[in-house]
């Protein structure tokens, strides 16, 4: 073999191993696939199979690692909405949440509306956990609040109900005025009651020792530790117990899910 | 098969112009049936999950050490966000390329783990990979030959070399790595075996972890098809899609 044909050899090597390394979108026609409905069911199967395994891994209920108070994250970095605004949450703050309900209905036997104060004076739990964006970066913040499971079990949940849903006051997409229920744009989640009744899912209402601050969720956010952060609503209102939650918003579970993340965010 | 280099020879070339007639090459089956339908399988999907993982890997395109790491934290390794025609889906979109990602990470697990399976039953990885005392005492002569892009041939070429074998060993590993550094991202998974993020040093360290792996992957493939077009494309590429290898000639 001569030396050019080395070089030729070499050169096309790395143009090829170039071409074949950069020109992914446009060699497998990445995006029309991506916008294939069809070809999106296919690669939404495997959501349901890493939920499956996922559940199966945790059915003993495993808790998510819990840190030391060195650990935690000087600046624990705020995301999605910082201030909800709008005139009523505006007003809330103002009034130091004295007025904020938490409301508890759907299928359980005893709808329940508590205040801020009245969740305080219930069995608290702390917790120094890990928050794992969706993004990629982490922090470590200490969270104090409500165990889920004992306002739900106070409340009964009925037969038949299998998710929690929490209605937020922000509105990420539209009018500040109109977070919270039913209106285009709102913060809303839901997780299934595997998740609801885990130890480590807690309303929580005071975040390093402190109560909550305006860009963390004031006056109470969710914490579901062993999934990504986008399913830890902020600035809760309303928590509704459902059977299925294809009437609610865009029918896929959240805001996020809406908006094409997977309903299931262990992973 | 004939090899690409048995010419015909022209009817009215003098009998003295005629090259010498050389004898045919020998044709071996050098890849199994499995490791070629693997081989394939197990490329498309690195392609897949680079292109995904760099969309993915744009979200936040810092990396950092430890459990936890953001904006206000230092970072291990800041870097600019990748270009648009380097991802999949060619624009920014973390919520698709994570359906991309996870799909083809299973198919990576299943294709790699029959592999896996397979290779160690039929002693493939044990008499095909595992350098022998011999070979590892002939890796600086075979860094020479590497650097002067001298081919093996005979019976040398019937077998993989040593820089081959640790090449696809180190492969082997990298892919091995990639998985258990990508589930360790996983607070699910994190709150199944957390023992594992203890080991990798933080969430934050296993999520630069699987980039620096990824790099190794790149840098793998990059030198892998550099040899494939040195060493002969046309028949490195049917050997692997037909599994017949003709042995380059002494002397070649």
């Amino acid at each position: 073999m001569t030396i050019i044909t080395r070089r030729q050899a070499l050169f096309t090597g790395l143009a090829g191993s170039g071409m074949l390394l950069t020109g992914c979108s446009k060699i497998f026609h990445a995006d029309a696939l991506t916008d294939s409905m069809s070809f999106q069911r296919v690669l939404a199967a495997a959501q349901g199979w890493t939920r499956v395994t996922q559940r199966l891994l945790l059915a003993d209920g495993q808790m998510a690692r819990e840190y030391k108070p060195s650990d935690i994250s000087p600046h624990f970095k705020a995301n999605g909405t910082y201030n909800p605004g709008g005139s009523d949450y505006n007003r809330q703050v103002d009034e130091g949440f004295v007025n904020w309900r938490l409301r508890i209905d759907g299928m359980v036997a005893h709808p329940l509306s508590l205040s801020v104060a009245e969740l305080r004076r219930l069995p608290a739990r702390s917790q120094i956990t890990r928050h794992d964006c969706v993004e990629g970066w982490s922090a470590i913040g200490g969270w104090t609040g409500v165990p889920l499971a004992l306002l739900l079990r106070a409340a009964g949940v009925r037969a038949g109900a299998k998710y929690a849903v929490f209605y937020c006051a922000d509105n990420l997409d539209g009018d500040p005025d109109k977070g919270g229920e039913q209106s285009e744009g709102r913060y809303y989640e839901s997780i299934g009651l595997v998740d609801a009744m885990h130890p480590q899912t807690i309303i929580a209402y005071d975040m390093n020792g402190k109560p909550l601050e305006v860009p963390h969720g004031a006056p109470l956010r969710l914490r579901v530790e062993r999934q990504l952060g986008y399913k830890m609503a902020k600035y809760v209102q309303h928590i509704q117990l459902v059977s299925d939650f294809s009437h609610i918003g865009g029918g896929n579970g959240g805001y996020w899910e809406d908006n094409g993340y997977d309903w299931y965010a262990g992973i | 098969m004939p090899a690409p280099t048995a010419e015909a020879v022209p009817e009215r070339v003098p009998e003295s112009v005629k090259r010498p007639t050389r004898p045919r090459r020998e044709v071996i089956r050098r890849h199994s049936w499995l490791v070629r339908l693997t081989h394939w399988i197990n490329a498309l999907t690195i392609f897949i999950m680079v292109g995904s993982g760099l969309n993915i890997f744009n979200a936040h395109p810092r990396l950092y050490w430890g459990q936890a790491g953001a904006d206000f934290d230092k970072p291990f390794l800041a870097l600019h966000p990748w270009p648009d025609w380097l991802t999949i889906p060619g624009y920014m979109d973390l919520a698709d390329a994570r359906h991309w990602h996870f799909f083809f990470a299973w198919i990576l697990v299943i294709n790699g783990a029959l592999y896996l399976a397979w290779s160690f039953a039929s002693r493939h990885i044990q008499r095909n990979l595992w350098p022998t005392a011999t070979d590892l005492r002939a890796i600086p002569s075979s860094i020479v030959d590497h650097i002067r892009l001298k081919h093996p041939t005979g019976e040398a070429a019937k077998r993989y070399n040593v820089l081959q074998r640790l090449a696809y060993l180190g492969l082997l590993l990298l892919v091995i790595g990639m998985v258990v550094t990508g589930l360790c991202m996983s607070p699910g998974f994190d709150s199944f075996a957390p023992w594992l993020l203890v080991i990798l040093g933080g969430r934050q360290s296993a999520r630069t972890l699987h980039f620096l792996f990824a790099s190794a992957i790149v840098l793998f493939i990059v030198v892998h098809l550099v040899e494939v077009v040195l060493a002969g494309p046309f028949n490195e590429v049917r050997s692997m899609i037909t599994g017949r290898y003709a042995v380059p000639r002494e002397h070649d």
